[in-house]
């Protein structure tokens, strides 16, 4: 890919935009940059750390008139993101890991509090032991909590999924999180457009808060909401809790169509599309499909290569959108398959991979059920290469073959 | 009809008295004014009113003499802890009946 360029802060000439060498992180900085983020507060961790550098840089130099507030903690970090929101500013901010688990707290109220934030989840392993590599076992940890997830594979659909993302957190008022692979794309060079200030303005307008908090006009903003719906002074019968969750869920449905619709439109204004719930790769008569999230969705394109050099109609299904699941899709997607193998970078311990369970959950209402096996792979920065994949397929295939439907999760390269 | 029709997406109010009910409901221990000892009350003149100020409910009434809403005052203590003149003292709610006591606790 890179072939011919040199690599840098090199700038290509190209007829209507400008191509930029540039790390995943840089490809973030940007994407908040162009979507005219007001406030910025981040702390910086490994590997998120030069996401907080260059968004720095570029409100120091004046390249974008944004307040960074600099905190003492991820807590803080979203704290400040929550306050600003509500006063209707464009907030963003980035972490990883340990920093995201910091959060948890706030990461719930965001979405309680129905605020479009839009993070940059940089993938780490979670410690203990200490571990500053990828997998997914970070944002995996959080998606319960409300927010729409999403997955770039490469660097080009970061900066473009971080302007979508403000489009669709505005739309639905769900905060977004915008996962990438620690390393493997935040610190990994690959030429990236960048799209002109004037389009992106044209397809995100500024933001419109659903409730502006304002000293002219006070409100008690989420106040304590106990289990029964209760007259404000007004008079006027206001939710409970529990209608206010099944609002978020509401919201978080609904945003599938959105994040569809915000993909179209981005399509229009850009002239690239990156699928919209899901990519695929030779999808289209694959028997055998070889399913992930982030960039071993990209390695399994590979891995699907050989494949079909073997024999094996096979296809890789990527997952664009984890929270909300894309249940139909799915269900739509995997219809002509025999076999799905499900590789995921994280665990939910004393179960299985999320991806693969989730996908067992979808594929319940399925008319036409595939067998699906899932494998944990690339822990704690484990590399996967694509001859791993294609030997893990390899395996599951044997097991059909052997009347084999059920069996555990496989654990690739692990050498116990 | 449901709770749609108020048209929120997140939980809100406008700022009024009583806005997440009658707090004093939750009392346990209820403060008790000895007038004979609070100091406004003697000089019959606003006066100390350190209760008044410390007061983290604004329950009390800075008027000679004080007073504290019962609806919502929580029985923290805060008041009688405060009170130069030892003039407030926290009864156990279930200790003493009277018409201030919200009916339904027990």
């Amino acid at each position: 890919m890179l072939h011919g360029i040199k690599t840098g802060r090199q700038m290509l000439n190209n007829e209507n935009h400008d191509t930029l060498i540039i790390t995943g992180n840089e490809a973030a900085a940007t994407g908040a940059k162009l979507s005219q983020v007001q406030v910025i507060a981040a702390y910086p961790i490994t590997p998120q750390s030069p996401v907080t550098e260059k968004l720095c840089q570029f409100v120091e130099t004046g390249e974008l008139n944004s307040e960074y507030v600099t905190v003492e903690s991820e807590h803080s970090a979203l704290s400040v993101c929550i306050a600003a929101s509500s006063i209707g500013a464009r907030v963003f901010t980035a972490t990883s890991a340990n920093g995201l688990a910091y959060m948890c707290e706030q990461i719930h109220w965001a979405a309680g509090a129905r605020l479009p934030v839009v993070m940059a989840c940089v993938n780490r392993a979670m410690a203990a032991p200490w571990n500053v590599l990828n997998d997914q076992q970070d944002s995996m940890s959080q998606r319960d909590a409300g927010w729409i997830q999403m997955f770039a594979r490469d660097n080009q659909e970061i900066l473009d999924l971080i302007i979508q993302a403000y489009k669709i957190a505005e739309t639905v008022y769900v905060p977004v999180m915008v996962c990438y692979d620690g390393y493997i794309l935040s610190h990994t060079v690959m030429p990236v457009e960048i799209p002109e200030q004037e389009k992106v303005d044209q397809f995100l307008p500024p933001y419109k808060p659903h409730t502006i908090l304002d000293p002219a006009d006070p409100r008690n903003l989420n106040q304590v909401t106990l289990a029964d719906p209760r007259p404000e002074a007004s008079g006027t019968i206001c939710h409970g809790y529990m209608e206010l969750r099944y609002l978020l869920q509401e919201a978080l449905d609904h945003s599938l169509e959105t994040i569809t619709d915000v993909e179209r439109q981005f399509a229009s204004i850009f002239g690239r599309s990156r699928g919209s719930l899901l990519w695929d790769y030779k999808l289209e008569d694959a028997e055998l499909i070889l399913m992930a999230a982030g960039s071993i969705a990209t390695e399994a394109t590979a891995a699907v290569d050989e494949l079909r050099h073997q024999g094996y109609k096979a296809g890789v299904l990527g997952l664009r959108v984890y929270r909300p699941f894309p249940k139909q899709a799915l269900i739509e997607a995997t219809s002509q398959a025999k076999l799905v193998v499900v590789f995921d970078k994280s665990l939910s311990y004393g179960n299985e991979g999320p991806i693969c369970c989730d996908l067992k959950s979808a594929l319940y209402l399925s008319n036409s059920r595939p067998a699906v096996h899932g494998y944990i792979a690339g822990l704690g920065g484990r590399d996967v290469k694509a001859r791993e994949l294609v030997e893990a397929t390899l395996d599951s295939i044997r097991c059909l073959d052997n009347e084999q439907h059920v069996r555990k999760s496989g654990w690739i390269n692990c050498q116990i | 009809m449901g709770t749609r029709d108020c048209k929120h997406i997140s939980a809100m109010a406008s700022p009024a008295v009583g806005e997440v009910g009658k707090t004093g409901e939750w009392r346990q221990l209820r403060p008790v004014i000895d007038y004979s000892k609070c100091l406004a009350a003697k000089k019959n003149k606003p006066h100390c009113f350190l209760c008044w100020l410390y007061c983290p409910e604004v329950v009390i009434k800075k008027a000679i003499p004080i007073e504290i809403d019962l609806t919502y005052c929580k029985g923290c203590g805060i008041c009688a802890e405060e009170c130069p003149a030892g003039a407030i003292t926290m009864v156990a709610e279930n200790a003493s009946r009277d018409q201030d006591r919200p009916t339904n606790v027990e």
